[in-house]
């Protein structure tokens, strides 16, 4: 028996493709005559239309059409709200092309489709929109005031919902509290940036009604519902192609963005191909963006450290429309009380219109504002106690023997219960202790004081609920010419490997080698039915749906196989691509296994002789294919989680501010992190490092800054700082493997761990450093070097 | 929607911007093209060429992802327009790998330390890197040296840390190291 791939830290079958330029991503594939798209877009983050005139973009060479909510028909509606919830009154979803009035900067008002990009963009500033600008207010605060000026006049007070989830008994907490502390946080808006700005082509076949649309987008199967029924088509004349998609991070999982609607539809009416392949800019002020939030939060607690209750009152900014509902600000809100063992939550947010792109998942999804706000407060907590920091955790964290631990009245993202599943919560905070040095720093700090130098310890932990449903599907199939095995599912990859950690699923039911597992996701024509890549779920949910689906066609291929070796089932063993009985010679190939148990009128190759219908194994005395059969070594099977799995982990790390430059140095930084059992611990880490750059983004550089009219300032990659090398410090991860209990793999996810606690462990140290200056606070992210600057001077 | 509305339309295949002979050496091979004057090397590369192994990230020179070499030196081909390339040297990723298809050992290195997530950056990581291997100059292989490096191309995916290790890898696979 070959050695268990599972949690080997096997190389990507992916890379040699991406490595040698080799990758499709749409913008590669050729499309003999295709047309190109450039869109007019609003210079006003709220204005009213006058008018369009499109004739001189008309009649410039090279343009041959020209579109405004008055020329694209069943399309000028308002885009579906993806996730409906009781709490939205009359949810705004934006229209593909403005009518009547614009909401942010960069909304598009009209498409352009020409020869190529550079007439197609020349065009689009040929046509001339007449706008009546109107007042905004930018300040999440000031908006839900009396008398602001109202994105949407449906909505008094910009208030797009307001949801409040209760938790045990809260009132009755609160009174028996022997300490309160409250503190206000805020986490700025950042955005994705994913390296492949989104793109969309598309291609209509008149003959056979077919359309095809590539599309970097992580819910190709969402897509294709939508387009099939905004078009009216059947779903199966329409087929959506996830290529190689160039980092996704949530940004791409909303769906349609105008474009997947509008190209589309010109390349049906036009007769051509058509794509659009966004530029940096158009990213920046067109796709949507996550994260200010702004938490009034309170701990209630005895004065040994125990937090009994926990208040939370929370402003989300959605953007100028809400098409994903109030997930975000749903999955801040049930992270809330982190891995704390906090009986008693009342927990409240309005989200918020503002005149600005629109608000939907990226990367952390809630989950780093929530760790913001609980850890910033414990921190305090434990200062105003005078209890240490690692302390007033240890006194919190939920127990080993407390899992599962639910907080009853608390739905999750998905609908359901919040259930951590499993943990080891204390061992990892005693694994952090450790390795950040926690019984050296004093000395260190103090050593560090003496040379003029601020060292701070800063430390965070976080949860991520994982792997929501609500289900995903496999189909495995070993080919019988081949003996590859080929396998489905329907979400799509953006670089996380997929292709390679499903296939070291397989890989250990079916004995062949992961580089003979030829995994094909992102295609509905391949595989239709599952949901999307989303909230740290696709070695979860598409992972646990393959091995069941794996561990099915193993029985299938050893009773096959028995009856060809014509061994007992229990002695045949799948090794190196062959089905075997150990000790003896007898042995076949699976290729050779899937060809007969596939009963052939035609022999094609000498594999096939043996299962056509004069050879000597060939049943003479009924059906070759028995009733119930189904040909060939193949099954499908679905995974559908109870609820989410909760990954966790602690962040901590030293820090040097210097009291100059007020420049962060971080001179160490330690994760602790379990997703249950790794499947691929290289991957694994990848995920954990990547992630923790975007953390290092969000903490220190990254935020969309707007002027107080609306305008973004910094809708490039020169003004918005996206960390580079030289950026991002070294991490040390270390793993604890605490096996989910909700699923076969036991796994968890693990794509969203690394950014979540970044922000609030650098807030920590950085607030340490400074302690002895005067105790400047750091309740705000991105720490900038002004910020600091300033609080050291207020302090 | 109507079956005729087609024939109302006439599309016309290509723009009437102005065009100029280029004469460049990708890869080894020497050709010439018509190329728009405005046209940029990047596209060029990639649609008039269908060299598309080069990305594409930000077009406006910062992100690196559209790194290639002119001339033996790392350049942004989204800064650079076709007809400045005429008679230029140019290499893209599609020469990296060895003539027989297997890897370089640049290649090797990023696949070996899980150096590449969605791979969209590689081709102009490793055009760039490839630049500062082959230029003869001294290379700093401390960790810090290696960030220096590579600090003009930005990766969304993998937090560096094993792109870092991947140019050491890379180092001492080829004798730099």
């Amino acid at each position: 028996m070959s050695t268990r791939k599972f949690g080997a830290p096997i190389k990507r079958n992916i890379d040699p493709r991406l490595l040698t330029g080799r990758g499709a991503f749409t913008d590669d594939i050729n499309l003999p005559g295709v047309l190109h798209a450039a869109f007019v877009r609003s210079p006003f983050a709220r204005a009213r239309i006058n008018g369009i005139d499109t004739s001189i973009a008309e009649q410039a060479e090279g343009v041959v059409a020209v579109y405004t909510c008055d020329n694209i028909g069943h399309l000028d509606i308002e885009l579906p709200l993806l996730i409906p919830h009781p709490s939205m009154t009359k949810a705004r979803t934006q229209r593909p092309l403005a009518r009547g009035d614009v909401y942010y900067v960069g909304q598009t008002v009209a498409m352009v489709v020409a020869v190529d990009r550079y007439v197609a963009e020349d065009a689009a500033a040929l046509v001339d929109v007449d706008y009546d600008p109107l007042d905004v207010e930018l300040d999440l605060e000031q908006a839900i005031e009396d008398g602001a000026p109202l994105v949407h006049p449906t909505h008094p007070n910009n208030i797009a919902a307001d949801f409040t989830q209760v938790s045990g008994d809260p009132e009755a907490a609160f009174a028996e509290a022997e300490h309160v502390t409250r503190i206000r946080v805020q986490v700025d808006r950042s955005t994705a940036a994913a390296m492949e700005c989104r793109t969309v082509a598309a291609r209509y076949d008149a003959t056979r009604g077919e359309l095809t649309v590539w599309d970097g987008t992580q819910a190709p199967l969402g897509v294709r519902g939508g387009l099939a029924s905004i078009f009216g088509m059947d779903e199966d004349k329409v087929r959506v192609i996830a290529p190689d998609v160039g980092g996704g991070f949530g940004q791409k999982v909303m769906f349609p963005y105008p474009d997947e609607l509008l190209v589309p539809h010109a390349a049906i009416q036009l007769g051509r191909p058509v794509k659009y392949i966004e530029d940096r800019r158009e990213n920046f002020i067109g796709s949507n963006q996550e994260r200010t939030q702004i938490h009034e939060i309170e701990l209630f607690a005895k004065k040994t450290g125990e937090v009994i209750a926990l208040r939370d009152n929370f402003l989300h900014d959605t953007g100028a429309f809400i098409p994903y509902g109030i997930a975000v600000a749903q999955v801040a809100s049930t992270s809330i009380a982190g891995p704390y063992r906090i009986p008693n939550i009342h927990v409240r947010f309005r989200a918020v219109y503002t005149p600005t792109v629109p608000v939907t998942p990226y990367r952390g999804c809630g989950r780093p504002q929530a760790c913001f706000a609980i850890e910033r407060a414990m921190d305090q907590l434990a200062e105003e106690l005078g209890i240490d920091r690692f302390e007033i955790r240890r006194r919190n964290l939920i127990r080993d023997e407390d899992f599962p631990y639910t907080r009853e009245g608390l739905l999750f993202a998905d609908g359901l219960r919040v259930k951590l599943d499993s943990g080891q919560y204390l061992k990892a905070l005693d694994m952090a202790r450790d390795a950040i040095g926690w019984n050296e720093f004093a000395a260190m700090q103090s050593r560090a004081a003496d040379e003029g130098k601020s060292l701070g310890l800063g430390l965070a932990y976080y949860v991520e609920g994982t792997g929501l449903g609500p289900y995903e599907g496999g189909h495995v199939k070993i080919h019988p010419i081949t003996g590859k095995v080929y396998v489905n599912t329907g979400l799509t990859s953006q670089g996380q490997g997929h292709d390679t950690v499903f296939a070291q699923i397989v890989s250990d039911q079916l004995g062949v080698k992961v580089e003979d597992v030829i995994v094909v996701e992102g295609d509905t024509g391949t595989f239709e039915w599952g949901v999307a890549t989303f909230a740290s779920r696709a070695a979860v949910v598409s992972g646990n749906a393959i091995h069941k689906t794996a561990v099915k066609v193993r029985e299938q291929t050893i009773k096959a196989a028995a009856n060809m070796l014509e061994a007992d089932p229990l002695q045949v063993v799948l090794s190196d691509g062959y089905a075997e009985v150990p000790g003896t010679n007898r042995r076949v190939s699976l290729a050779a296994v899937a060809t007969a148990t596939n009963p052939l009128r035609y022999a094609f190759n000498s594999a096939a002789q043996a299962a056509t219908q004069f050879a000597s194994a060939s049943r003479h005395d009924g059906p070759p294919l028995i009733d119930g059969q189904h040909p060939g070594l193949e099954a499908t099977d679905y995974f559908s989680p109870e609820c989410a799995t909760w990954a966790y982990g602690v962040h901590a790390a030293i820090v040097e501010v210097d009291r100059e430059t007020c420049r962060v140095d971080v001179k160490k930084y330690i994760c602790i992190h379990d997703c249950g059992n790794m499947i691929n611990p290289v991957i694994v880490d990848g995920q954990v490092m990547g992630g923790f750059a975007q953390g290092i983004g969000g903490a220190l550089y990254e935020r969309i800054e707007y002027d107080t009219d609306g305008n973004p300032t910094n809708a490039n990659f020169v003004d918005f700082l996206i960390p580079y090398a030289t950026e991002v410090p070294a991490i040390e991860i270390s793993h604890l493997e605490t096996p989910s209990p909700l699923n076969p793999l036991g796994v968890k996810g693990v794509g969203e761990a690394g950014c979540i606690a970044v922000g609030a462990t650098l807030a920590s140290g950085i607030e340490d450093a400074l302690r002895p200056m005067g105790g400047a606070k750091f309740h705000k992210t991105p720490i900038t070097p002004s910020m600091i600057f300033e609080a050291m001077a207020k302090a | 929607m109507s079956r005729h509305e087609h024939l109302e339309r006439s599309i016309p295949s290509t723009s009437s911007d102005p065009t100029a002979e280029v004469t460049v050496t990708i890869n080894g091979v020497t050709l010439t093209r018509q190329v728009s004057t405005r046209m940029l090397l990047s596209d060029f590369i990639r649609h008039g060429l269908r060299l598309t192994g080069t990305h594409v990230g930000c077009e406006h020179g910062v992100c690196g992802a559209c790194t290639i070499m002119i001339d033996g030196r790392a350049a942004r081909s989204c800064l650079t327009f076709a007809v400045q390339a005429d008679g230029a040297e140019i290499r893209t990723i599609e020469s990296e790998e060895k003539d027989d298809g297997t890897l370089s050992a640049l290649q090797q290195a990023f696949q070996e330390c899980h150096g590449l997530q969605c791979g969209y950056c590689t081709p102009g990581m490793i055009m760039n890197i490839r630049s500062h291997f082959d230029s003869g100059e001294e290379l700093d292989l401390s960790d810090d040296g290696i960030r220096e490096l590579i600090s003009g191309n930005l990766c969304r995916c993998t937090g560096y840390a094993n792109i870092v290790k991947a140019v050491r890898r890379a180092a001492e696979l080829t004798g730099r190291a």
